[in-house]
């Protein structure tokens, strides 16, 4: 004889302001095998769990049913609470009363209603569950960072720091990442550089970290605890552990006309090339595009000039598998494609750059030495407008609905440190609002309005022609003075939306990790598992989660590090027992369900079994294998005999809750 | 056919735990609305959804079955989406052959990140449902609630 005890969560007021509780319970307490049923304000709270542990021991439930949150939010809190209690946790079903009932229903009957119903199908499926126990797999104490940049080199340190090895992943020749780029950082205007190349000399020094510069993840398979990962070494055409990083290559090199990525393009690197002076591991690279020996076999001077005998033209691709207990996803972002605003004139005028670009004009390892200069004509630019949300905070199809939560910021650094440096240089600067949340954020912001002098204009600039003296004719509207504007500029910046990596999806499928409709990471929750994918071992480090300045990435690196230390310091892992299993004596042996088990999990035995002439008879018949299977149901549904059932999700479960919803 | 002003459907949402559970509870977060007959069963992928819980479904009464799953590609499973579409394109065809009609079946893709589709899509299927009216072709009498 079954036991049911109920219990109905008021969650304050956000359950109980829509939906009746007491009423709940004096129904839910009619249903057959019911002998408790209680409410409490906070359920989740020490008292309210409590309470079901005390109903457990009294009443000797075999089962509980809990009307309250969704089960992502407190499934976990309320088995361990009747796990304390004696009662096995997949005994206990919740009821989402509260996101899929009371917050989304204002008719207070239509809603207590509702979660009577959704009680009820709860209890008619808790009666059908059975006692399971989580089977147990081991950890590989191995991280993969994937993604080299301040995010991914920040997890990486403090992973290492702890004790446990960690591979950095990097599809550029060199870690660093878009922060290499920066010429100073807000709101401190520390030396962007001289804060993180010590963390990236760190990387290369840390015997705990290996680092795969020049290459990508292949695949990946495997579950929390152990995934197998195969990472392709692009040929770099270069051995990696002969070469010395002197250079002699890259000023030998006749190709001297190759855009420069690292100066996004304002100067030109060699075929062979090392991305920059402070770049790790400081290994050469041939671009197998330009590089003449590669392209038609005629060269071979940087091998003749190579001392150390490092350069090799035969060099292929080479795929490495290695295992793992958690993976890290910190692939950053990229600035968008600014060439669809057509009305800014980017491609039409050299002087009208990106942000990004700005930064290498302006840094003393930048193309110009850090002198500001015109692209166009190398001249010193006088007016400079400045403007925000290119693409930012845009419900067109071709902008980002987002705020990109940097621009503002390093807006105004742009706009201070010019006026700083050029005093007579006149500064302009187009917003829609100024954003500036964070830690002397606002203070910084007003200085460069007020002690710097900054024009900060609240408007949009509809217009940029491109003059044949070579000015800018910017026009605009100041939404304030409400009056049109004309600028004559000799430079525009625009602070492009930042978009998460091209590569970023192509992964997510890999890791079979979920992405939100702009393509960043989605996490387990937004506010209590910030760090963590929904995806079990799977974790997300910096912008490849959504928008952040450097201080957010390393202290969300941070917090990604504790949660993977927190993974790879435990030896065995307790797997879902939620799997499926099959009913030898259904089974036929048709290979159906192996057919479509997306991880392998079912194989076949040859079993044998007593017939009722007492005779014993030998078939093949499906086997699953717990550690393996996930515990999709893909196979259920596949099986022709109904030989296959999921644990938790059985079909009379499933069945049941339908007859209880339409009953 | 005559539709009934008065008429209630009964939905039963097939979900995905992985994203589209997930994306009903931030409609829930979101406080965004979509009318109460919609009730959800959450199942660990829209694979596990076995035509003969459809089935059941429209035998108990129910007025219209949606599931719910990951976007193509984006399974939590890898494949499992994948099953649910080729199956789903069967059953359904099989059913507007029995007299179900096609606007009571349906398979949509909602992410975690979709609590906005998801209270759309509920609203849209129960407006289509409600203009159908009554499933009586497959509603096993004996199950009748009144």
């Amino acid at each position: 004889m079954q036991k049911i005890g109920v219990f109905v969560c008021h969650c304050g007021t956000n359950i109980a302001a829509t939906v009746d509780v007491k009423a709940v319970v004096d129904a839910l307490a009619k249903e057959p095998s019911v002998v408790f049923a209680a409410d409490y304000p906070y359920m989740c709270s020490e008292s309210g769990q409590n309470l079901i542990k005390d109903a457990i021991r009294e009443h000797e439930l075999t089962g509980v049913v809990i009307c309250s949150c969704s089960p992502r939010m407190h499934e976990v809190t309320f088995r361990r609470a009747a796990a304390s209690a004696g009662l096995n946790p997949y005994l206990v079903e919740v009821a989402n009363i509260r996101e899929q009932c009371s917050w989304i229903h204002k008719d207070k009957a239509e809603a207590t209603e509702k979660a009577i119903i959704l009680g009820r199908a709860a209890i008619a499926k808790a009666l059908l569950n059975a006692p399971l126990i989580a089977g147990e797999s081991p950890v590989t104490k191995r991280a993969l960072v994937i993604g080299g940049g301040i995010a991914g080199i920040q997890t990486a340190l403090d992973i290492a720091e702890a004790g446990f090895p960690v591979d950095i992943v990097e599809q550029k020749p060199t870690i660093g990442g878009k922060m290499a780029q920066i010429d100073k950082t807000f709101p401190t205007l520390d030396c962007s550089a001289c804060i993180l190349t010590p963390k990236m000399v760190e990387c290369a020094q840390n015997e705990n970290i290996r680092i795969f510069s020049y290459s990508e993840v292949e695949s990946v398979s495997g579950f929390v605890g152990s995934f197998t990962v195969k990472i392709r070494k692009k040929a770099r055409y270069v051995d990696e552990v002969k070469c010395t990083g002197c250079g002699l290559c890259t000023e030998k090199c006749p190709v001297k006309n190759v855009p420069n990525e690292f100066n996004l393009g304002f100067d030109n690197r060699r075929a062979v090339y090392i991305p920059f002076a402070q770049a790790i591991p400081k290994i050469a690279v041939i671009d197998p595009d330009r590089c003449n020996m590669l392209k038609n076999g005629k060269c071979g001077l940087c091998s003749r000039v190579c001392e150390a005998g490092a350069i090799n033209y035969k060099q292929t691709d080479e795929i490495v598998e290695e295992h793992y207990g958690a993976i890290v996803a910190a692939t950053g972002y990229e600035i968008s494609d600014v060439t669809r605003y057509g009305e800014y004139a980017y491609t039409e005028s050299k002087d009208v750059i990106t942000s990004l670009e700005f930064e290498r004009l302006t840094n003393a390892a930048g193309p110009t030495g850090g002198v500001l200069l015109r692209p166009s004509d190398g001249k010193h630019p006088h007016t400079i407008v400045f403007i925000q949300c290119v693409g930012s905070r845009c419900v067109l199809e071709k902008g980002k609905p987002y705020c990109s939560k940097i621009c503002c910021m390093y807006t105004a650094k742009h706009a201070m440190l010019t006026r700083e440096k050029y005093p007579d240089t006149e500064v302009y600067v187009f917003y829609i609002d100024v954003r500036t949340p964070g830690k002397n954020f606002d203070e910084f912001y007003r200085r460069a309005a007020e002690e710097f002098g900054v024009h900060y204009i609240k408007g949009a600039v509809g217009k940029i022609v491109p003059r044949a003296d070579g000015t800018l004719d910017v026009q605009a509207a100041d939404l304030i003075m409400d009056e049109q504007l004309r600028i004559s500029a000799d430079l525009v910046v625009l602070a492009a939306a930042i978009e998460p990596s091209k590569t970023a999806r192509k992964l997510a499928t890999m890791l079979t990790a979920s992405m939100d409709t702009n393509d960043f990471f989605t996490e387990a929750h937004p506010k209590l598992r910030p760090v963590e994918s929904p995806t079990a071992g799977i974790f997300l480090s910096g912008v490849c989660q959504g928008p952040k300045d450097i201080p957010e990435t390393v202290s969300q690196a941070g917090a990604c590090a504790a949660k993977v230390i927190g993974l790879l310091s435990k030896n065995k892992l307790t797997g879902n027992p939620c799997v499926a299993h099959s009913d030898e004596l259904m089974c036929n042996g048709c290979s159906s369900c192996a057919n479509v088990c997306p991880y392998g999990a079912i194989t076949y035995l040859d079993k044998e079994f007593r017939m009722p002439d007492r005779t014993t008879k030998v078939r093949r018949v499906a086997s699953v294998n717990p550690a393996v299977c996930q515990g999709c149901g893909a196979c259920t549904v596949a099986c022709p005999s109904g030989a296959m059932d999921l644990s938790g999700f059985s079909n009379s479960q499933i069945m049941a809750e339908v007859d209880a919803i339409c009953r | 056919m005559q539709v009934n002003e008065e008429f209630v459907p009964t939905i039963v949402a097939f979900c995905c735990n992985w994203c589209s559970y997930a994306g009903a509870d931030l409609s829930g977060t979101n406080r965004l609305p979509y009318p109460a007959n919609v009730k959800i069963i959450r199942v660990p992928c829209s694979c596990r959804v076995n035509p003969t819980f459809i089935l059941r479904a429209f035998q108990r009464g129910a007025d219209g079955v949606i599931i719910c799953g990951c976007h193509p590609g984006d399974c939590h499973y890898t494949t499992g989406n994948y099953y649910t579409r080729r199956r789903m394109t069967l059953l359904f065809s099989m059913l507007d052959y029995l007299g179900i009609e096609r606007a009571r079946t349906r398979v949509e893709w909602v992410s975690a990140a979709e609590g906005q589709k998801f209270a759309e899509t509920m609203r849209s299927f129960v407006k289509d449902v409600t203009a159908l009216g009554p499933n009586r072709r497959l509603e096993d009498l004996r199950c009748r609630k009144d």
